[in-house]
């Protein structure tokens, strides 16, 4: 074990950490940006609103993420129309495109997530605020939302971490995240083990305070709860649908 | 749509990844079904063990424990099986596929047994059946319906995650996508094919696993 | 007791196809994806000019040979991993390589050239390649020549197959492809979508970074395997197999 080709990658490893926090960030927050009207689409009644956003959750759900990926990066690059389109600069970055992969694939999910937590909010509520002659947005807002975000805490923050699993595939379209940073550094030096174990601990170290600082924000969120009901609180597909 | 000779390949890779994803399926239930005895068990270590293996597993990306598996199992094995093992890249991926399954796995049957009603265990030893008993007419059966939602994502993340075997060089339906992608310079094309025929095979799974969860509700109440 | 159990579950999903390492059963790495040496051909076999090279070797040395595909990362850690126990896929006899595994005499040589898009006029020097954007597959002499010259002054993409960096070069998220001439006018510049680029600069031969040729490696301390091809190499040199397959691919000898 080459202990010191290890310490030395130390460097190139943090600049990729850097790399993969970034798309992690970006992709997670345009992500969640655009479930929220993909899910309200999702539980609306109108057939016009529920079938495109059903077809779409659908089709980033059913469909590997990698194949998403080089759809966007490769498969853009077929059609000379899109050179000249507004979307180039953006499509033109393998960055821009992970982003763009990342964000479609997590808002599918938390879409999904969101829907759960929506309909898992008791009718009973729903109808005593509708006869009370509340808006469907009022009640929204003030009844199912806020119940709703927490039912999902755990779902959300499972989602996050395979967020952050799933931004190592941004190194199959040649960026410099962490594994990408692995990668090059088996081309260069084939030390194999050094490299994938040294990547392998910064997505442990990663994911270990990623889910620590979901705990917490999950107890102080439901701290006003009583403790049998922060026990029960349902979990949501824990297991990255 | 021209396919420009490819397609045959691409059905054969198609074949290959429901191969693969089926029998990394089994292997991983029987790693699943001792892990998540390892976890229930009395014995201290045997939890911590299990525990490891599910956090390493849920904690570092997918296609690292790929790579890592793919060059360091070759190496494993022949350890294990004392004499020079070549392995594949068949072999390779059903390894590293089965291990994350197992991984899964463990959770969902572990969290499925715990959802057995301890009432019923308790009321069957009163009545003075034997362990493996027990097991077989109360928590399995049970289990089976309990674990059925979880398992059933389980084989849908198995389905996807065939496609970064693709990634070590198994020629499964992502690989051969790319290869035809490459050769023909039509990137779009195949990997459209591809989606569509990953589409085709979770529209597939669904229904199928909503018609085993509903024979295995099957004389409950309705919740 | 599990762990026994474990082991033989995993032992007998493989044991079935473990191969015991006979002597004269030879296992040959190729990439696949470096027209024209090597590809794969629409019905899955793999086809090329190193495959070819590989077969009548094979023949001359009366060893029974299987080819495999395997992406190029993985090529030498898998060869290192007794995978294989040879690799013919185009790899350039470099004093890195040298330091991981053993080489036999080259069997075929041929410069490197840098590709842009018909008009660019690009001067391949620092000053010329200022703030572009060159590709080149990874772990290949051109990416480390790529690393090693310009990196300071140029953007340098590396690609885990060169059809992938030609894809790139297509679409323009790259100024320049720097790759091995030959598979560039083949593989990429005569064929349909190569059309608007042609090559630019000269041709790069310096060893210090291009090697002296295309060789087959194998694991150090093999030396029977070595010896076997390059005997078989020097057989089919004399004979004329070697040109019989060189005309097949090239109007020209690319020794």
């Amino acid at each position: 074990m080459d202990w010191q080709l290890m310490f030395e990658s130390l460097p190139r490893f943090l600049a990729g950490a850097w790399l993969s926090l970034k798309l992690i960030g970006l992709s997670l927050v345009v992500g969640w940006a655009l479930s929220l009207p993909v899910a309200f689409a999702r539980v609306s009644r109108r057939r016009l609103l529920w079938m495109p956003a059903f077809a779409y959750i659908f089709c980033f759900r059913g469909t590997p993420l990698l194949v998403q990926l080089y759809l966007i990066y490769y498969g853009s690059g077929q059609f000379p129309w899109i050179h000249d389109s507004w979307l180039w600069p953006l499509l033109r970055q393998p960055f821009g495109c992970a982003v763009i992969a990342f964000a479609l694939n997590t808002a599918a999910y938390q879409a999904e997530i969101l829907r759960g937590g929506i309909m898992a909010v008791p009718v009973g509520e729903v109808e005593a605020a509708r006869s009370l002659g509340m808006g469907t947005w009022l009640i929204m807002r003030r009844i199912v939302l806020p119940q709703a975000l927490r039912l999902t805490l755990p779902a959300y923050g499972n989602e996050i971490i395979l967020v952050v699993k799933s931004s190592s595939l941004a190194s199959t379209i040649t960026l410099l995240d962490i594994t990408g940073v692995a990668r090059s550094i088996v081309a260069e030096s084939f030390a194999v083990y050094e490299a994938f174990l040294d990547a392998g601990a910064v997505y442990l170290i990663l994911t270990f305070v990623i889910t620590r600082v979901i705990g917490v924000t999950e107890k102080r969120l439901m701290r006003h709860l009583r403790r049998e009901d922060q026990a029960a609180v349902p979990t949501l597909e824990p297991y990255g649908a | 749509m021209d396919l420009k000779g490819f397609g045959g390949q691409i059905l054969v890779g198609a074949g290959l990844t429901l191969a693969v994803a089926a029998l990394s399926l089994v292997f991983g239930l029987m790693i699943g079904g001792l892990g998540a005895a390892a976890k229930l068990s009395g014995r201290r270590t045997l939890r911590a063990l299990a525990d490891a293996y599910t956090t390493l597993v849920r904690g570092v990306p997918e296609l690292l424990i790929l790579l890592l598996l793919y060059f360091g199992g070759t190496v494993f094995l022949t350890w294990v099986a004392g004499e020079q093992v070549e392995v594949n890249g068949l072999g390779a991926g059903l390894f590293a596929l089965s291990i994350l399954c197992g991984a899964y796995t463990t959770e969902v049957l572990r969290a499925a047994v715990q959802g057995v009603p301890k009432g019923q265990i308790e009321a069957a030893r009163a009545l003075g059946m034997h362990r493996a008993t027990i097991i077989r007419l109360v928590l399995l059966p049970q289990v089976w319906r309990l674990a059925l939602p979880g398992l059933g994502n389980v084989w849908l993340v198995l389905l996807k995650d065939t496609s970064l075997i693709s990634v070590v060089g198994l020629e499964e339906l992502m690989r051969k996508s790319a290869i035809a992608a490459g050769a023909t310079h039509q990137p779009f094309t195949f990997y459209a094919v591809a989606a569509s025929v990953y589409l085709l095979f979770t529209i597939g799974s669904v229904l199928g696993i909503s018609a085993l969860e509903r024979r295995a509700r099957r004389g409950l109440a309705r919740a | 007791m599990r762990l026994s159990l474990i082991a033989a579950l995993l032992a007998a999903t493989v044991g079935w196809q473990s191969q015991a390492h006979a002597q004269d059963k030879v296992r040959i790495a190729t990439e696949g994806a470096y027209a024209p040496f090597n590809f794969k051909a629409p019905d899955g076999t793999l086809q090329g000019f190193d495959v070819d090279i590989a077969k009548a070797l094979c023949e001359h040395a009366h060893l029974e040979c299987t080819i495999v595909a395997q992406d190029w990362d993985g090529i030498i850690p898998g060869l290192l991993a007794k995978k294989y126990d040879a690799i013919v896929a185009s790899m350039s006899i470099t004093e890195e390589r040298k330091k991981k595994v053993d080489f036999t005499d080259k069997y075929y040589q041929t410069p490197a050239r840098f590709v842009e898009k018909k008009g660019a006029n690009f001067t391949i020097s620092k000053e010329g390649l200022k703030g572009k954007t060159i590709g080149a597959q990874r772990s290949t002499i051109h990416a480390q020549y790529l690393q090693d010259n310009y990196a300071d002054v140029a953007d340098i993409k590396l690609y885990d197959s060169q059809e992938n960096a030609d894809l790139d070069l297509t679409a323009g998220r790259l100024d320049l492809v720097l790759a091995d001439s030959i598979v560039l006018l083949e593989g990429f510049l005569n064929k349909p979508d190569g059309k608007d680029f042609e090559f630019v600069g000269p041709e790069l031969k310096d060893p210090k970074w291009f090697g002296e040729g295309a060789g087959i490696a194998v694991r150090p301390g093999d030396a029977k395997l070595k010896d076997a091809l390059n005997k078989a190499l020097a057989e089919i040199r004399k004979d004329g197999t070697y040109d019989k397959i060189d005309t097949k691919y090239f109007p020209f000898s690319i020794y």
